[in-house]
C-alpha cells in the first residue's frame, strides 16, 4: 500500500488537492446557523477584522501544508529499519538557517502591515458615519450579570437588548460598575474589556438589519455563562419609532426631546415582536385597564421591585441594581439576554430567580402565583 | 548473552516510607514528582471530563455554575502547576545530574524541600474541594473579581496562598538548576556540548528566576486586599485592577514558555537518537531557544488586547509576539532537518515526538492568527484560543512529556513500556486529542466564548461541543491505556539494558535503573553526543552493558528530614494567613508557628553537614 | 588579587565545579538575581501608587528624611564594615574579624529599629496600612525590605556566634563570604529605595 502512495498521489493529485481545498473552505459555513459567528460580519469594523484575518488564514493555510506536509514527507521518505546502515552524519548548514529564518520573517512581515493599518483604523472612532449622519453615542456599563445601555443624547436607557439604527456608526462608551466584563458582539466589532475605573471605547456600523446575539466575554463571576445580549438593527423609522416609545415611557415629563406621537397600547409594536419559542404559547397582552395589570402594577411597588429595577426609560436613576424594564414586555430575551420572553419563562424568573440563575443578585419576597400572574400581566403592557 | 550482564543487578531493595521521606538522592525525588504530577494530571483530567460532559449539550444542568467556575479554575491551575511543571520537574531531577555526568544536584536537600513544598501545596489546594470552596476565580484570577468583595469565601484564599507556596517550590529549584548546570558539568563538558534538554532546563530555570518574583509580588499585593484591607486593585481605595493584568501576565507569558522549553529539549534528545543521526542546527537551536526566553519577556501584554491599551501598544505587542514566532519556526525547521535523510526508527518515544511537531505546528499557527491583534479582538475569550493553548500544552508539552516517559522509563525502572500497547495509547491519544480540540476552534470562531457553563441552543454550538465531549473521553481512554501500560511494565515488564535505544547521552552508560551514585568513575566529556563519540570510536553499535559496583569509597550527601520539616512549617505558616485576625496582631498564632517551625528546620538544617546521615561506605 | 585565589582554591577545594567559584557562592547570586526582580516589581508599584493619597498623609508630611539619611548612612557603613570582617576571616584574625561583624550587626539592628521607629510614628500621624495607596505600597516595599535586612542580620548573627565558638576558620570563610553577599545585596536594594522612595518626593 505505502509502496504505491507516490504513484497514488500523483494519479490523484487534482483530488487531492480539492480535498485540502474543502477542508480550508470548510471555514464557509451556512452563516444562517450561526447567528453569533465572526465569520459573517455584517458591519465595518468586523469587516476590516475579518478581512484581516482571512489574510492571515491563507497565510497560515500555506504555511502548514508545506511544514506540515515536510514533516509528513520526512516521515515517510526516511522511514527505516534497525538494521540499516547509519545514515550520513549531517550536523546543520549555515545557509538553510538563514534561509529559513528570512523566509518566515518575510511572511510576518507581510501579515504585519496589514495588521498594524487595521489596529490603526480601528482604533479611531469615526467622528462621521458613512452616510454622513453623527455616530450614535451609546454609554455601555456592565454589571453582573447584565448590560445597561443609556443613549445619553435620546435622554433613554434600557437593558440587555440594544437598538441601533441602520448605516449609522454606533460609539459606544463603556464601563463597568462591578467587576470586569467583556462587550462581545463579533458580527460587528472585536470585544472590548469593561473597567470600573476608566472608560473604553468601540464603535461599529451595521449594514443589515435583524436582531444580533452578543455575550459577555470576559469571566465575571457565577453567571458570567449567562451574560448576554441582543443587538436590534433597526431601519432609520423602526428606530425612530422605538426611541419614541421609549420617551413615552416615562412618568417624567421629557423636556427638549424629539417628540414622537405615543402608541396606543394595543397598536403593533413595529420593532421585534416577542419570539415565541415553538413549546410556549403566545405572551398574552392584556388591555392597559385590565383589572389584572393594575394589580401586577401595585404589586410592583408592594413587593419591592420598583427598588431594583425602574419602568422608566427617561430619567432612568444611574446605579440601579436591576436592569431597566422599559419594554420589556416586547424584549426578545430576559434574564440577562439569554431565556426566550415567554409568559412562562417570565413566570419562572419572578417567582424563583435562584433556579432560573443561581446566584443572581435579585431578591424576591414570596409571591403567590396569581401575584406572579399579575405582574407578568403588568409587565407585558411595558412594550 | 543480553541477559547475562543483567544478572548481575542489584538486588531491588525497596525503600522503606521513611526513606522516601527523608531522601535527598535526585532520582527518588524525582520519581516523586512523576507519581504526584501523574496524580494531579489525573484530577485534572476529570475536572476536564466533567467540564466537557456539562458542555456536551446546550443549557445543560449536570452541573452548577458554581462548581463548574471552580471545575475550569482548577483545571487550568492543576495542569500547569501541578501538572505539566512537575511532570517537567521529575525529568530535570532524574536526568539532569545524569545528561551532564553528575552525581547529584548542587542541593539535594533544597531539592528535596522543592519536591515536599510543591506536594503540599498542591495537596493544600485541592483540599479546598472539601470545603466546598475550591478556587472559582479562573486560574488567572483578574482583579476585581479576585478581590474579597467579590469573591468573599475562602476560594480566593485557597488559590492565592496555594499559589505562593507552589512559587517557592519552583524558585528554589531555579537556584538549585541553574547552579547544577553550570558548576556541576563532567569535565569537557563545555556549554556547547550539553544536551539539548540541558540547555532547555537551564534556560527554563532562568525564566523561573526572573519571572516568579512578579507573581510573588502580585499574589502578596492580592492577598494584602483580601486580608489586610488594601487597596491594590480596588477602585473603592484608588487602586486599579489593570495592575493586576500587567504583573500576572508579565509572570503568565514566561510561564507558557517554562512549560515548553522543557518540552522542545525532551524532543531534541528523542529525534537525533530514532533519525540514528545528530540533532540538525544545535548552535541554532541553542540561540533561538535563548531568544525565545528573551523575547518571551517582551510580548505579555498580547494577553490583554481586548483591554483597549490604545493602537501603539497593541502595534508593539502584535509585533513583538509575531517577532517570536521566528526563532520557534527555526526549531520546528531543525527538527524536520534532523529526520532529512535519517533511518527513522518509529518506536513509541519517536511516535510522540513526531505527534508533538505535528501538533505543535497548529498550535503555533493558531498563536501566530492571535498576535494579529485586531483579529485576535474576535479570537480571544473563545473557543478559538482555547483550541491554540490546548494545541501547545497538551499537543506540545503533554506529547514531549510522554515521549520522554516512554524514552526514559527504562533507565528509570529498569523494565520496557510495552511497545504494542505504546502504539495504540498514541494512536487513541492523538485521535482522541485532535476530536477534542480541533473542533473548538470552529466553536471559537463562530461565537462560543470561554469559561461558560452554558450556552444556548440555537447558536450553532452543539456539533462541535458533541464532538469535542467525545474526544475527551476518548482522550481519557488512552491515558487509562497508558496506566495499563505501565502496570504491565511493573509486573512483568522485560528488563531494560542500560542502552535499549542506541542513545548518544551519557545516562546510557549506566545502568538501568542506575545505582545511587550515578557514575561510578566521574565521565569526561570530549565531544557533543559523548556516547556516539564512544561507540564510533569502539567501533561498535551499542556499548558493553556496564556492570554494577560496590561504590566504594563514593561520598554522597545523605538523607534529611529537615526539607521536610521546612515545608511543613511555610505550609503552616500560610494557612496562618486564612484564619482572621486582628489589626494589633496582623501575624496569627498560626501563621506564627509556621514560622518558628521554618526556622527551626532552617536552622538545623544549616547545621546538618550534608553527608551527615550517609551510610557509611 | 587574594580573595580571587581564594576564592578559586575554594571552589577546587571539594569537588571540581565547572566555573571557577563555588556551588553557594553561585547559588546566593542567583537568588539575589532573582531577588531583584521581586523588589523591581514592588518598587515599580510603589511609583504607580505614590502620589495616590487623596485621605490621609503624604510623603511630604510624614516622611523625616533626616532620621532615614542617618540610617541609609548607617547602612552604607555596614556594608564596608563587613567587607572589613571578611578580610578579618580569611586573614584568620580572629579579632578583625569579630570587631567588624559585631560593627556590622549593630548598623543593621540601628536600621531596624529605625524603621521600627519610623512605622511607629507614621502610624500615630494617622497612616495606617490601608490608609491610602501610598502608604500601602510604601509599606509593602520598605516592610519586605526590612524582613531582607532582619534575615541577614539573624543569619550575620548565627555566623558572628560560630566566629566566637572558633568554627569559622579561613577555610571556611565562605559562610561569612555568603551572609556578606546577601548583606551587600540588601544594602544596595535599599540605596534604590531611598532616593526613589524618600528623596524624589521631596521634589515637585
Amino acid at each position: 500500500m505505502i509502496r504505491d502512495l507516490r504513484t497514488f498521489s500523483r494519479r490523484h493529485l487534482p483530488l487531492l488537492l480539492l480535498a485540502a481545498a474543502a477542508v480550508t473552505l470548510t471555514g464557509c459555513f451556512d452563516h444562517s446557523l450561526y447567528p453569533q459567528s465572526t465569520l459573517s460580519p455584517k458591519g465595518d469594523y468586523a469587516e476590516m477584522v475579518d478581512s484581516l484575518f482571512q489574510t492571515t488564514v491563507w497565510y497560515a493555510t500555506v504555511v502548514f501544508i508545506l511544514v506540515e506536509g515536510g514533516l509528513l514527507w520526512a516521515i515517510y521518505k526516511f522511514r527505516g529499519k534497525p538494521d540499516d546502515a547509519e545514515p550520513k552524519q549531517v550536523h546543520g548548514s549555515t545557509t538553510v538557517e538563514i534561509i529559513w529564518t528570512i523566509i518566515p520573517a518575510l511572511v510576518l512581515a507581510v501579515v504585519a502591515v496589514p495588521t498594524v493599518k487595521t489596529i490603526f483604523d480601528t482604533a479611531k472612532v469615526p467622528t462621521a458615519s458613512p452616510d454622513g449622519s453623527q455616530p450614535l453615542k451609546v454609554e455601555v456599563i456592565g454589571h453582573q450579570w447584565w448590560w445597561e445601555f443609556r443613549y445619553p443624547e435620546l435622554g433613554i436607557t434600557t437593558a440587555n437588548q440594544l437598538h441601533v439604527p441602520i448605516g449609522r456608526t454606533v460609539d459606544l462608551r463603556m464601563k463597568t460598575v462591578d467587576v470586569l466584563h467583556s462587550f462581545w458582539i463579533p458580527q460587528f466589532a472585536g470585544k472590548r474589556d469593561v473597567f470600573p475605573n476608566r472608560e473604553t471605547r468601540l464603535w461599529f456600523t451595521a449594514k443589515a438589519t435583524g436582531e444580533y446575539p452578543g455575550a459577555c466575554a470576559e469571566f465575571c463571576g457565577i453567571q458570567h455563562g449567562r451574560m448576554d445580549f441582543y443587538v436590534m438593527v433597526n431601519t432609520p423609522e423602526e428606530f425612530t419609532a422605538w426611541v419614541a416609545q421609549r420617551q413615552a415611557d416615562s412618568t417624567l415629563a421629557p423636556t427638549g426631546l424629539p417628540k414622537a406621537p405615543a402608541p396606543a397600547a394595543t397598536d403593533s409594536v413595529g420593532v421585534a415582536t416577542v419570539p415565541v419559542a415553538a413549546d410556549t404559547a403566545a405572551p398574552v397582552v392584556l388591555a392597559a385597564a385590565d383589572p389584572k395589570v393594575a394589580e401586577g402594577q401595585a404589586l410592583f411597588s408592594a413587593k419591592g421591585c420598583i427598588g431594583c429595577h425602574s419602568l422608566n426609560s427617561v430619567g432612568a436613576p444611574k446605579g440601579m441594581l436591576g436592569p431597566n424594564l422599559a419594554g420589556i414586555g416586547t424584549r426578545k430575551m430576559i434574564a440577562g439576554g439569554w431565556l426566550p420572553n415567554s409568559d412562562e419563562n417570565l413566570h419562572r424568573w419572578i417567582k424563583t430567580p435562584q433556579a432560573v440563575k443561581e446566584g443572581v443578585l435579585m431578591q424576591v419576597p414570596e409571591m403567590t402565583d396569581a401575584e406572579v400572574d399579575a405582574l407578568v400581566a403588568y409587565l407585558r403592557t411595558k412594550q | 548473552m543480553a541477559t547475562t550482564a543483567l544478572e548481575h543487578t542489584h538486588v531491588a531493595k525497596r525503600s522503606t516510607l521513611v526513606e522516601w521521606l527523608t531522601t535527598v538522592d535526585h532520582k527518588k525525588i524525582g520519581i516523586l514528582y512523576g507519581a504526584s504530577a501523574f496524580l494531579f494530571f489525573l484530577i485534572g483530567g476529570i475536572e476536564a471530563l466533567i467540564i466537557r460532559a456539562q458542555l456536551a449539550r446546550p443549557d445543560s444542568t449536570l452541573v452548577s455554575p458554581e462548581f463548574y467556575n471552580q471545575l475550569f479554575t482548577m483545571h487550568g491551575t492543576t495542569m500547569i502547576f501541578l501538572g505539566v511543571m512537575p511532570l517537567s520537574a521529575m525529568f530535570f531531577n532524574f536526568f539532569i545530574p545524569l545528561l551532564i555526568g553528575a552525581r547529584d544536584v548542587a542541593f539535594p536537600r533544597l531539592n528535596a524541600m522543592s519536591l515536599w513544598v510543591f506536594m503540599l501545596g498542591g495537596l493544600f489546594m485541592n483540599a479546598s474541594f472539601l470545603l466546598n470552596a475550591a478556587p472559582n476565580g479562573g486560574w488567572f484570577g483578574y482583579a476585581p473579581l479576585s478581590s474579597r468583595q467579590y469573591s468573599p469565601g475562602l476560594n480566593m484564599d485557597f488559590w492565592v496562598i496555594g499559589l505562593q507556596i507552589l512559587g517557592i517550590a519552583s524558585l528554589a529549584a531555579g537556584v538549585n538548576f541553574f547552579t547544577t548546570i553550570l558548576n556541576m558539568r563532567a569535565r569537557g563538558m563545555t556549554l556547547m556540548r550539553m544536551p539539548m534538554f540541558v540547555w532547555t532546563t537551564l534556560i527554563t530555570q532562568i525564566l523561573v528566576l526572573l519571572s516568579f518574583p512578579a507573581i510573588t509580588v502580585a499574589l502578596i499585593m492580592l492577598m494584602a486586599d483580601r486580608t489586610y484591607g488594601s487597596s491594590f486593585f480596588s477602585i473603592g481605595g484608588g487602586g486599579d485592577p489593570m495592575l493586576w493584568q500587567h504583573l500576572f501576565w508579565v509572570f503568565g507569558h514566561p510561564e507558557v514558555y517554562i512549560l515548553i522549553l522543557p518540552a522542545f529539549g525532551i524532543i531534541s534528545e528523542i529525534l537525533p537518537v530514532f533519525s540514528r543521526k545528530p540533532l540538525f542546527g544545535y548552535s541554532a537551536m541553542v540561540f533561538s531557544s535563548a531568544f525565545i526566553a528573551f523575547l518571551g519577556f517582551g510580548v505579555w501584554s498580547h494577553h490583554m488586547f481586548s483591554t483597549g491599551m490604545g493602537p501603539l501598544a497593541d502595534t508593539f505587542f502584535s509585533l513583538a509576539t509575531m517577532l517570536i514566532a521566528i526563532p520557534t519556526g527555526v526549531k520546528i525547521f531543525n527538527w524536520i532537518g534532523t529526520l532529512w535523510g535519517g533511518s527513522l526508527q518509529f518506536k513509541t518515544p519517536m511516535l510522540f515526538a513526531l505527534g508533538f511537531i505535528a501538533m505543535f505546528i497548529i498550535g503555533g499557527l493558531s498563536g501566530v492568527m492571535h498576535s494579529v491583534a485586531p483579529a485576535d479582538l474576535q479570537q480571544t475569550d473563545t473557543y478559538f484560543v482555547v483550541a491554540h493553548f490546548h494545541y501547545v500544552l497538551f499537543g506540545g508539552s503533554i506529547f514531549a512529556l510522554t515521549a520522554g516517559a516512554y524514552y526514559w522509563w527504562p533507565k528509570m525502572f529498569g523494565t520496557m513500556l510495552s511497545e504494542t500497547i505504546g502504539k495504540w495509547h498514541f494512536w487513541l491519544m492523538l485521535a482522541g486529542f485532535n476530536l477534542t480540540f480541533f473542533p473548538m476552534h470552529f466553536a471559537g470562531l463562530l461565537g462560543m466564548p470561554r469559561r461558560i457553563y452554558a450556552y444556548p441552543a440555537g447558536l450553532g454550538f452543539e456539533m462541535f461541543n458533541v464532538m469535542a465531549t467525545a474526544g475527551a473521553f476518548l482522550l481519557a481512554f488512552s491515558i487509562l491505556v497508558f496506566m495499563y501500560n505501565m502496570w504491565v511494565s511493573a509486573r512483568r515488564g522485560v528488563p531494560a539494558p542500560a542502552d535499549p535505544w542506541g542513545g548518544a547521552t551519557l545516562e546510557w552508560t549506566i545502568p538501568s535503573p542506575p545505582q545511587e551514585w550515578n557514575f561510578t568513575d566521574e565521565p569526561v566529556v570530549a565531544e557533543r553526543d559523548p556516547v556516539w563519540g564512544m561507540k564510533r570510536a569502539a567501533g561498535v553499535r551499542t556499548l558493553p552493558e556496564p556492570t554494577r559496583s560496590s561504590g566504594q569509597g563514593i561520598h554522597l550527601p545523605g538523607p534529611s528530614w529537615w526539607p521536610l520539616v521546612v515545608s511543613v512549617g511555610i505550609l503552616i505558616f500560610f494557612i496562618g494567613f486564612m484564619v482572621k485576625k486582628s489589626w494589633a496582631f496582623p501575624f496569627g498564632p498560626i501563621t506564627i508557628a509556621g514560622f518558628l517551625l521554618t526556622a527551626i528546620g532552617i536552622f538545623k538544617w544549616a547545621y546538618e553537614a550534608p553527608d551527615a546521615n550517609a551510610p557509611k561506605h | 588579587m587574594s580573595s580571587a585565589t581564594l576564592a578559586h582554591d575554594e571552589a577546587h577545594e571539594g569537588h571540581h565545579t565547572s566555573l571557577p567559584i563555588d556551588n553557594r557562592k553561585l547559588a546566593i547570586w542567583t537568588f539575589i538575581g532573582s531577588e531583584c526582580l521581586f523588589f523591581a516589581t514592588l518598587i515599580s508599584t510603589f511609583l504607580i501608587y505614590k502620589d495616590n493619597h487623596p485621605k490621609g498623609p503624604g510623603p511630604k508630611e510624614i516622611f523625616e528624611v533626616g532620621l532615614v539619611t542617618a540610617g541609609t548612612a548607617v547602612l552604607l557603613f555596614s556594608s564596608f564594615f563587613v567587607v572589613m570582617a571578611l578580610n578579618g576571616a580569611q586573614e584568620g584574625n580572629r579579632k578583625k574579624m569579630l570587631g567588624w561583624l559585631a560593627a556590622t550587626i549593630f548598623c543593621g539592628l540601628f536600621f531596624l529599629g529605625m524603621q521600627v521607629y519610623e512605622f511607629n510614628h507614621f502610624y500615630h500621624e494617622g497612616l495606617g496600612y490601608t490608609t491610602n495607596l501610598f502608604g500601602t505600597s510604601f509599606y509593602t516595599l520598605t516592610g519586605f525590605h526590612g524582613t531582607h535586612v532582619a534575615i541577614g542580620t539573624l543569619w550575620l548573627i548565627t555566623v558572628f556566634k560560630d566566629a566566637v565558638k572558633g568554627n569559622l576558620p579561613p577555610a571556611k570563610a565562605l559562610n561569612l563570604e555568603l551572609a556578606a553577599l546577601y548583606w551587600h545585596f540588601v544594602d544596595v536594594v535599599w540605596i534604590i529605595i531611598f532616593p526613589v522612595v524618600y528623596l524624589m518626593s521631596l521634589r515637585s
